[in-house]
Order: structure tokens, then C-alpha cells, then sequence
């Protein structure tokens, strides 16, 4: 009985997410197509027709704060390994989601958002409600050539955030050994870097050995049944489970209206490798990210 | 017959370095200045504009005593261009990169920079190669047709080696020293046909 009754509410749950999707805006940007699509309360704004979940930020209109993806929720993990970080870089907009968060849940820190596509940044603000905290600046520029010239003027964050792969497509500069390194130098001493990042495909072995050859030891943060997993890695040592714990309960409260459970987070952080040691590096010399996540 | 054939060799190989070149040139500049439509506006704008002048002089070139061991000599040239580019590419583009912060043109000068000079010599091949087989007036559209053929495809072959396979397995400086080798290797085929006939 109980599971008739579950069953039921499944199939109610579902029966309007597949029959009442429907674009409500699309529009062929400089970079990609843009598909605002609305199933039920949600809204999703996804960058190809396929329905896949890596290519996609959703909002729930009926609770606007809460993070829908689990990948989303788990970035905020960057919270337990700088609890309070004052300077925030995010790398890549979608729906603007982290970035309104972080406003949000830090009123003090001081937040530049680096969005390739002038499109997405419109989007995320007439669909879904995007509104630059007063300490936000949104730079409409490639994340490469955006780090590179913070570099040079010196700028240092306490939390960077990348994401800027939309699924369908990674820009290949962006995930290579010397952006990462560049990205390294723009953190300061306890600075934490969060990035969405893929679990599948041999591109995973390549992209976490490189991550390990500029940051050493980082944590891995993955849920077992989603296509990504979230690297925390900093320029110094990685706190302890303790700590972590102590954060957690600490951020537990101010987090929830976003969804986010900071608390199941710790014990699911490994530093172990479950990838390839003997992968090759990604360097700019070397960067065919697209076709890697194409083989198994 | 084999003096057609190696013309024909020669030029298959200079269209297969010209567009493995200008797809490397989307990666050689993407860290400095991202991988948007106008940095390969800029790669295909300087492409072009070094091929036309290339076809100019090459045209002119084969005014003046044109031999297979001067055609040779254009595929050494441009391979002395080229190579220079694993050693300093990277230096040059982050001294236009410190002097120009708008990515177009910075872009735009930084492909000058790096491939003007071997891309206009690669496009002396092609009307040199045309001169070479062009015997009797009334042949030479069907000279001309055969050798664009054979030059256009290679280009295909160049662009679909280097983006499918090549990006894959090797460095790109490694994808650059192999095409050097190419080069090379069209001279030297051409000198020792020259000292043969």
C-alpha cells in the first residue's frame, strides 16, 4: 500500500515536469542556444534541447532560494574550507544562482562574476531573478583573460568559484594546468577554489590528475548517481574533519533555506584517488577536452 | 609523369600545412585571448589577407627562371618561418597581451605577429606550382583546376587530422615541429629531383 501510494505521488510528480514543458524564451546567443524552459514551478534555462541535467540551472518559482541541482548545493562546500571569505571570484553566470547566494549569505564580501556570454547575463536577469548584490560586479569577459589580467593588477580572492562549463561544450583553455595555476595565484593565503567539474568519461582521470599537479591533495565531492563532481582544493592545507564539522554546524541554519545539506557534506569529502594516476596532465600544449569526454 | 606527380605532392602538402597551421592558431591564442568568434575572426582574417599576398608574389616570383629547385627552396623558407614559432610564440603573445587589453585587437595583432610570415610564403606554392606544369596555353585551366584540387584537398585533410587526431595525441609545438618536418622533407624531395633532371 505504501507503495502504491508512493508510486502515485512519483507519477503526480512527474506527469507535469513531462507534459507541461514549455519554452517560454529562446534565443541563438554569440556562444550557444538559450532555452528558457518552464515545467510545472520550475524554470530551467538550458543551453541545448537535449534534456540532460548537466545542461541546465533551474530556479523553483514556489521557493526561489532553493538550489534545485545537487551540484549547485554541494559548490557551497567552498564555505567549509573558507568560512568567510570577503573577496569572491565566480566563473561563469548561468542563471546567477552562486552568485546570488553568496551575496546573499556574505552582504560584506566583495563578489566579480566573469560571464563569457552577454546573452546569459540578460537572461538570468529578466527569467530568473538575478540582481546584483551592491557588492557585485559582472564582467562580461572570457574567464582566461579575465584571470590573466587580475594577475597582473594583483588581485587576490578568498573563494573562487568555477563553472563555467555549460555541459554541451568545455572551453578547453579553461581547463588546462596553466589556468589553473594562473587561478591558483589569484588566491589568497586560506583561499579556497570550488569547481563543477565532470565524473564520467576518461576526461575525469585527465582532469584530476591536473588539478593535483597544481594544488596537491584536494577533496573530492561527488554524489554517486550525478554526471558531476565538485573539486575543493586550496593553496595551502586542507582543513581537518573536525573543522569541517564544526563549519558545517556553524553554516547548518543560514544554509537551509537554500536547500544546500552542508552537513552530509563532510564525510562525503575524500582525498583518495579514484582516478587514473598515470593520466596526462591537460596543459595548453596539450588540451582535447571535448574529445576526451567523449571516450570511456 | 613522376615530375607531375611531385608537384602535385608538393603542393597536396603545403595546403595540409596551411590549414593544420590556422587551426593551431585557435590554440596557441585561446590562453591569452579566450577562444571567441573574433579570435578566429581575427586567425581567418590574417590567413587570408597573408595567402592573397603570398599567391601575388608567388606569382611573381615564377616570372624569373622558375625551377623545381626554387619551388624547393619556398618550402624551406617557409618551414626556417615557421619553426621559430615553439620557441617564441608564447613570449611574443604575452608582450601583445601586456599592450592591449581590448582581446579583439590583441587577438588580431597577435596572429600577425606569429603567422604572417610563414603563412605568405605557403601561399607562393600555389601559382609557383601552376607555372611548373603549365606547358601549352589551352592546358593551363586544367593545370590550374588539377593543382587546386590537389592543394584544397590536402587543406581538408590538414584540418581534419589536426582537429579530429592530432590535438589528441600530440603537444601542439610537437603538431608545429612535425609539420616543420614536412616541410623540410618537400625540399629536400624537390632539390634531389632538381639534381636528377
Amino acid at each position: 500500500m505504501k507503495a502504491l501510494v508512493f508510486c502515485a505521488i512519483a507519477i503526480a510528480a512527474f506527469a507535469p515536469a513531462v507534459t507541461d514543458a514549455r519554452v517560454i524564451h529562446s534565443e541563438r546567443s554569440l556562444y550557444q542556444n538559450l532555452l528558457v524552459v518552464e515545467k510545472g514551478t520550475q524554470r530551467c534555462l538550458q543551453f541545448t534541447v537535449r534534456h540532460d541535467q548537466r545542461n541546465q540551472t533551474c530556479l523553483d518559482k514556489s521557493h526561489p532560494k532553493r538550489m534545485v541541482f545537487a551540484y549547485t548545493q554541494m559548490m557551497m562546500a567552498a564555505l567549509l574550507l573558507n568560512p568567510d571569505p570577503l573577496r569572491i571570484l565566480v566563473s561563469g553566470l548561468g542563471g546567477g544562482t552562486i552568485p546570488a547566494a553568496l551575496a546573499e549569505l556574505l552582504p560584506d564580501a566583495r563578489i566579480d562574476v566573469v560571464e563569457i556570454d552577454p546573452t546569459v547575463v540578460e537572461v538570468a536577469k529578466r527569467y530568473f531573478g538575478y540582481v546584483p548584490g551592491p557588492h557585485t560586479r559582472v564582467y562580461v569577459q572570457d574567464a582566461r583573460v579575465f584571470g590573466k589580467r587580475a594577475v597582473l593588477s594583483g588581485q587576490q580572492y578568498d573563494a573562487i568559484f568555477l563553472d563555467a562549463y555549460n555541459g554541451d561544450y568545455i572551453p578547453e583553455h579553461l581547463m588546462t594546468r596553466e589556468y589553473l595555476e594562473e587561478t591558483r595565484r589569484l588566491l589568497k593565503p586560506g583561499g579556497v577554489v570550488a569547481a563543477n567539474t565532470f565524473a564520467i568519461s576518461r576526461l575525469y582521470h585527465h582532469e584530476s590528475v591536473t588539478y593535483e599537479a597544481v594544488f596537491g591533495t584536494f577533496f573530492n565531492l561527488t554524489l554517486g548517481q550525478s554526471a558531476n563532481r565538485i573539486v575543493l582544493a586550496t593553496a595551502g592545507e586542507l582543513p581537518d574533519e573536525t573543522l569541517l564539522v564544526q563549519r558545517a554546524a556553524a553554516w547548518e541554519e543560514l544554509l537551509e533555506p537554500y536547500g544546500v545539506p552542508i552537513r552530509s557534506y563532510p564525510p562525503r569529502m575524500t582525498t583518495e584517488p579514484d582516478w587514473n594516476t598515470e593520466a596526462r596532465v591537460l596543459t595548453d600544449q596539450y588540451s582535447p577536452a571535448n574529445l576526451l569526454r567523449e571516450l570511456d | 609523369m613522376l615530375y607531375r606527380l611531385l608537384i602535385q605532392v608538393l603542393a597536396f602538402t603545403g595546403g595540409f600545412c596551411i590549414m593544420s597551421l590556422e587551426l593551431l592558431g585557435g590554440r596557441m591564442l585561446a590562453p591569452y585571448f579566450g577562444s571567441s568568434i573574433y579570435v578566429w575572426g581575427s586567425i581567418i582574417t590574417v590567413f587570408m589577407t597573408s595567402l592573397s599576398l603570398g599567391y601575388l608574389w608567388g606569382g611573381r616570383l615564377s616570372l624569373r627562371q622558375p625551377s623545381l629547385r626554387r619551388f624547393g627552396l619556398i618550402f624551406l623558407v617557409a618551414a626556417v618561418l615557421l619553426y621559430p614559432l615553439v620557441f617564441y610564440a608564447e613570449s611574443l603573445m604575452n608582450q601583445v597581451f601586456l599592450r592591449f587589453e581590448d582581446p579583439r585587437y590583441g587577438s588580431l595583432l597577435a596572429s600577425c605577429v606569429l603567422f604572417v610570415a610563414p603563412t605568405v610564403i605557403l601561399g607562393m606554392i600555389s601559382p609557383y606550382s601552376v607555372r611548373l606544369l603549365v606547358t601549352e596555353t589551352h592546358h593551363s585551366g586544367h593545370v590550374a583546376g588539377t593543382l587546386y584540387f590537389v592543394s584544397t584537398l590536402g587543406s581538408a585533410l590538414g584540418t581534419l587530422a589536426t582537429s579530429f587526431y592530432f590535438v589528441l595525441w600530440f603537444e601542439i609545438d610537437t603538431i608545429l615541429t612535425l609539420l616543420t618536418g614536412a616541410l623540410v622533407a618537400m625540399w629536400a624531395a624537390a632539390s634531389v629531383a632538381s639534381l636528377r633532371a
